[in-house]
């Protein structure tokens, strides 16, 4: 309905502010009487705090306090949660050590807070925080996986003896036993997937203001989920009850995952305004987010697949370890089991499929999801065995996937998701026209010719967005229900707010939110505002994460417009002396079908407010609120393609072609989900060619700056050259799938598909850097 | 950032004897690491006194077979220079790669030298085309000023003022940059000056800084081709080795970019 509804491409409405450098961002709030904080972090990767000593710092102008882990210790400020629980094999639960905002015993992982200096400026709490003198007793690191698995190694937390947080699994072990017993074909594959820092434009930020007055906190934060960093900070830190604390997370600058958790220095600011009676303001540096913001990926796999003599896939085994880090963040622990291991089906007919999974501590920065969050390791591991299958059988690989898709909906693979609907067909097959697959050889033969290596790489990922049914992510372990809210207030002159439970940090919600009111009720999107971010003003709500902000919290919205609907329909009915059923909303105005009378919105509303006439019984205002609770995850999908060269010479990769062909059932605004898909290809291809953390043996982060830590600019990327497939979401009024995560999901298999399938050796790791591809070709 | 005593040089007699004032002094030409570091806290001078506006420091004068630029030249005005690029187009094209636009605004080629980074691009045209570094007290061959990473002849409060290149009979460049960087993860310049002598030299290669590689003149002396060094060896030994590349890679390096930079020279 209009320019402005569902399909439009609507400019954003955020990116005038955004654009202008009007956009207010937490170090952008300023108070009277502020103080700065600057935490004194650990240089060890491992070590026993013996003792602090801030006498001489205490001394140091401006200096009003440093807080010690101690203090926040004695103050009974409650250790760092993990909110999901998952249960090993054994039946036992998961082992988790302590995790208090500041180390009062000892260090984990360098970076680790131990004190905070609050002083005047932000200057002199930096120079008072060199004056501080902590006495650390060094310890072992285990600084990667098998450092932290080896017999001896150093233990990290007496409650997780051989550093093992859980060895969970999912699947039938019998069944895919008996199904390598009938292969006639066995493909295995040892896989990696590397370790991301998230690098968030906008480095973390709070600023924590306790009224003693009121006894009252605020704290504006760096949140995708201010309600949850609300419920979290109250119900298990003990910093205040949810009434007394107010969070707000104004703009936020990109997220993917980093920004769900609710970190130390965010609880410690909140504690330290009450201590020093001064609001606090922390902001984080590049420095402190490469060491602190929690990382993302980082397993070690082994994957073997059975086939029969058809190539038909007969089972799936799996076992993967998962480093989580010094500490269990937020959701990590769900991470690698949840969101995981129920995706190893791929797009394929899979009838065993068994998964270990392996939790596992080192003294390294912790991990949690980031931008995919488990979906796109499973990706990775299926999308690379599928080629890898491909070429043991000489076969064509896209004919493999063919002929392995699943094509009947809806679909129960053997680890617990049901996939509602998908033509996979479809996905590839755009794919491959996109980018001629047929004439692909001719073109390799061409660059062959001109001394370069030519590949081409498929991926066709699954995912699951829309984290849910609440009842049963709570069965599995989940600590939260992951429904979605919203508040549709229609004001008295007819204009209207939709606030929402969800968090908008880059993903375009104040644009995308108001078509699906432009669509129902034909009013222009100027006339809506889009509310959040806000416990003061919002009601109650999960946030943004997993794509699932329009799926789950677009749905509520369009829950509460049917109820703001049906309310304003009977005022209309009364006021036009007609019967509520003939009335149909058509460009603002409520319409007596099949005449001419009408009466436009902001007479309905004002009927609403002022009361004069409304039919008997009804109660005056026009707001409603809706909870919805999904009955399934969504479950985009889609095919990508890659075709790139190889220099022999330095070995370098060069883009040709990049093509994607997704299925996001509808699209409200076809230019933000481009947008969203260019970016998460971006974050993609930079996990495939480019990004990758690095620890040394002792545990030092060696790529803890963008001197070494390579980010994805836009010379290292090709254009790309997207189109959309479309089967409509079942589970809800919209057909909607969420589309924020795929392309990170999908696009690193086809990368590395395509150097391998250049170079011709299949051993390669992420990042495939140039160093690492020349290496592959002459051994 | 640590508290600082900034002071504008007008000249570079002024810049030396207020160099000689303070306690614990530094130059500040384009800024372009000196300022990221203090911003890091890792270096806490006593006095900047920066060469940025000192007018007899900045320009390019071409005379006769000589290309001289004098210290506080920007890259951007090398690269963009029409006497630069008819006489060495090869230090045109270097300068015109040197980090990202901002960068190329602000850093200088006094700059560039005096930090001597291992992985800095100038160092290679210096020492392959055997340029002159002219001072506030002395000049010094190219032979003679790197002496290691970060390290140069200069001493204490010795200021570069320019630059003189012999202009070449062919001259190249090519670099492999870092991925995350930018720097030259290597880069070569070769020069085949007027009479007849072939000079050769890499950065970002060596752990002892830049370096010339005599295996590639020899070969190019013999033959000034591409296809010349097809056969040639690097060492391994002694080169840098890190997360973005070992010793082995950037000797292949070495010599992929050489062969690349001959194609480039002509």
């Amino acid at each position: 309905m209009g320019v402005e509804g569902i399909g439009a491409r609507v400019v954003r409405k955020e990116d005038r502010r955004f654009i202008t450098g009007q956009g207010r961002y937490v170090d952008d709030v300023k108070m009277v009487g502020m103080s700065y904080a600057h935490f004194i972090r650990s240089p060890h990767a491992h070590a026993k705090v013996k003792g602090i000593d801030s006498t001489e710092a205490m001394k140091m102008p401006g200096v009003i306090a440093v807080l010690t882990g101690q203090q926040i210790v004695d103050d009974k400020v409650g250790n760092l949660i993990c909110g999901w629980a998952i249960t090993s094999k054994d039946g036992s639960p998961m082992k988790m050590g302590a995790w208090p905002a500041m180390a009062p015993e000892t260090v984990r992982f360098v970076g680790q807070a131990v004190a905070v200096v609050i002083a005047e400026t932000k200057n002199q709490a930096k120079d008072a925080a060199e004056a501080v003198v902590v006495d650390y007793e060094e310890l072992p690191a285990a600084a990667d996986i098998k450092a932290a698995i080896k017999p001896g190694a150093p233990q990290l937390h007496p409650e997780a003896p051989g550093n093992i947080v859980y060895d969970w699994h999912l699947g039938d072990e019998a069944a895919v036993k008996d199904a390598f017993s009938k292969a006639a074909n066995v493909v295995t594959l040892d896989l990696t997937n590397n370790r991301l820092v998230p690098n968030a434009m906008e480095p973390r930020a709070a600023v924590a203001h306790y009224d003693q007055a009121e006894e009252h906190y605020t704290l504006y934060t760096t949140s995708q989920n201010p309600h949850v960093a609300r419920l979290v900070l109250s119900a298990f830190y003990n910093i205040a009850p949810e009434h007394k604390l107010r969070v707000i997370a104004p703009d936020v600058g990109g997220g993917f995952g980093s920004k769900i958790y609710i970190y130390p220095e965010e609880m410690v600011a909140l504690w330290a305004s009450k201590k020093v009676g001064r609001p606090v303001k922390w902001t984080g540096d590049r420095s402190e987010a490469f060491l602190t913001d929690a990382h993302g990926r980082d397993h070690v796999s082994k994957a073997e697949m059975a086939l029969d003599k058809d190539n038909k896939i007969l089972g799936l085994r799996v076992k993967t370890h998962a480093n989580f880090g010094a500490y269990m963040s937020l959701f990590s622990s769900a991470v690698p089991t949840y969101l995981y291991a129920t995706l190893l089906s791929g797009q394929y007919v899979i009838p065993a499929i068994y998964a270990e999974v392996i939790g596992v501590y080192t003294n390294t920065t912790p991990v949690d999801a980031y931008r995919g969050a488990g979906r796109p390791e499973a990706s990775y591991l299926i999308e690379r065995m599928m080629e890898t299958a491909a070429r043991q059988l000489k076969v064509d690989p896209a004919e493999l996937r063919k002929a392995n898709f699943i094509t009947a909906f809806p679909y129960q693979t053997p680890v617990i998701m049901a996939y509602d609907i998908g033509d996979f067909h479809a996905s590839i097959d755009a794919a491959m026209k996109a980018i001629d697959y047929a004439g692909f050889p001719a073109r390799k033969a061409k660059a062959k010719a001109d001394g370069k290596l030519r590949g081409i790489g498929l991926s066709c990922y699954i995912e699951a967005c829309g984290i849910a049914p609440s009842k049963a992510v709570g069965s599995l372990g989940a600590g939260v229900g992951l429904w979605e809210s919203a508040e549709i207030r229609v004001n008295p002159v007819g204009t209207i707010e939709v606030l929402t439970g969800s968090h908008s940090h880059g993903q375009g919600h104040e644009t995308t939110f108001c078509q699906i009111i432009a669509e129902r009720l034909g009013v222009p999107i100027s006339q809506v505002s889009i509310v959040h971010g806000d416990t003061d003003k919002v009601q109650f709500g999960m946030g943004t994460y997993g794509s699932r902000s329009l799926a789950v919290g677009g749905t509520a919205i369009v829950k509460a417009m049917e109820k703001v609907e049906a309310k304003a329909k009977k005022i209309a009915a009364h006021a036009l002396e007609a019967s509520e059923s003939d009335i149909v909303i058509e460009n603002g105005e409520f319409k007596v079908t099949g005449t001419d009378k009408s009466i436009a919105l902001p007479m309905v509303a004002l009927a609403a407010y002022t009361a004069h006439n409304l039919p008997d019984g009804m109660e005056p205002g026009l707001k409603e609120t809706a909870f919805y609770d999904p009955t399934n995850f969504t479950f985009p999908a889609g095919a990508y393609i890659c075709e790139l060269e190889v220099d022999p010479g330095t070995g370098k990769t060069s883009f040709v072609n990049f093509v994607a062909a997704d299925d996001f059932g509808r699209l409200i605004n076809p230019m933000i989900v481009e947008g969203q898909v260019h970016g998460g290809l971006a974050q993609g291809i930079g996990q495939a060619l480019l990004e990758g953390a690095v620890y040394d043996n002792t545990g030092q982060l060696v790529t803890a700056s963008f001197m070494d830590y390579t980010m994805p600019r836009a010379d290292d990327l090709p254009s790309f050259q997207l189109s959309h497939t479309t089967t409509l979401c079942p589970g809800n009024p919209l057909g909607v799938k969420g589309c924020g995560e795929a392309g990170a999901i999908g696009a690193s298999a086809a990368v590395i598909n395509a150097i391998t399938d250049a170079i011709g050796n299949n051993k390669l790791e992420m990042p495939a850097t140039p160093d690492r591809v020349w290496h592959a070709i002459h051994g | 950032m640590y508290e600082t005593n900034y002071h504008r040089a007008s000249s570079v007699a002024d810049a030396a004897a207020t160099f000689a004032k303070g306690a614990e002094s530094k130059f500040l030409a384009g800024g372009q690491t000196l300022l990221p570091v203090m911003k890091q806290r890792l270096a806490a001078p006593s006095d900047v006194i920066d060469l940025s506006k000192v007018q007899e420091m900045i320009g390019i004068e071409v005379s006769g077979d000589t290309v001289t630029i004098k210290a506080a030249t920007p890259h951007y005005d090398v690269a963009q220079s029409d006497a630069v690029k008819k006489a060495i187009p090869a230090l045109a094209n270097l300068a015109s790669g040197i980090g990202d636009p901002a960068v190329r605004y602000r850093g200088t080629i006094g700059g560039s030298l005096a930090n001597n980074d291992p992985a800095a691009d100038y160092p290679a045209a210096v020492l392959a085309l055997g340029a002159v570094v002219k001072t506030n007290k002395r000049s010094i061959a190219a032979e003679d000023f790197f002496k290691g990473l970060f390290s140069t002849a200069l001493e204490d409060g010795e200021i570069i003022t320019a630059v003189s290149f012999p202009v070449p009979a062919k001259a190249g460049y090519a670099k492999f940059p870092n991925p995350a960087s930018r720097f030259a993860l290597t880069g070569v310049f070769v020069a085949k000056t007027k009479s007849g002598d072939v000079r050769v030299a890499a950065t970002g290669a060596s752990q002892s800084g830049v370096m010339r590689v005599a295996p590639i003149e020899q070969a190019l002396k013999a033959n000034w081709a591409a296809s010349a060094l097809d056969s040639v060896t690097i060492p391994a030994s002694g080169l840098l080795a890190d997360i973005h590349g070992s010793a082995d890679y950037r000797a292949n390096l070495v010599k992929v970019m050489g062969q690349r930079a001959v194609t480039a020279a002509g």
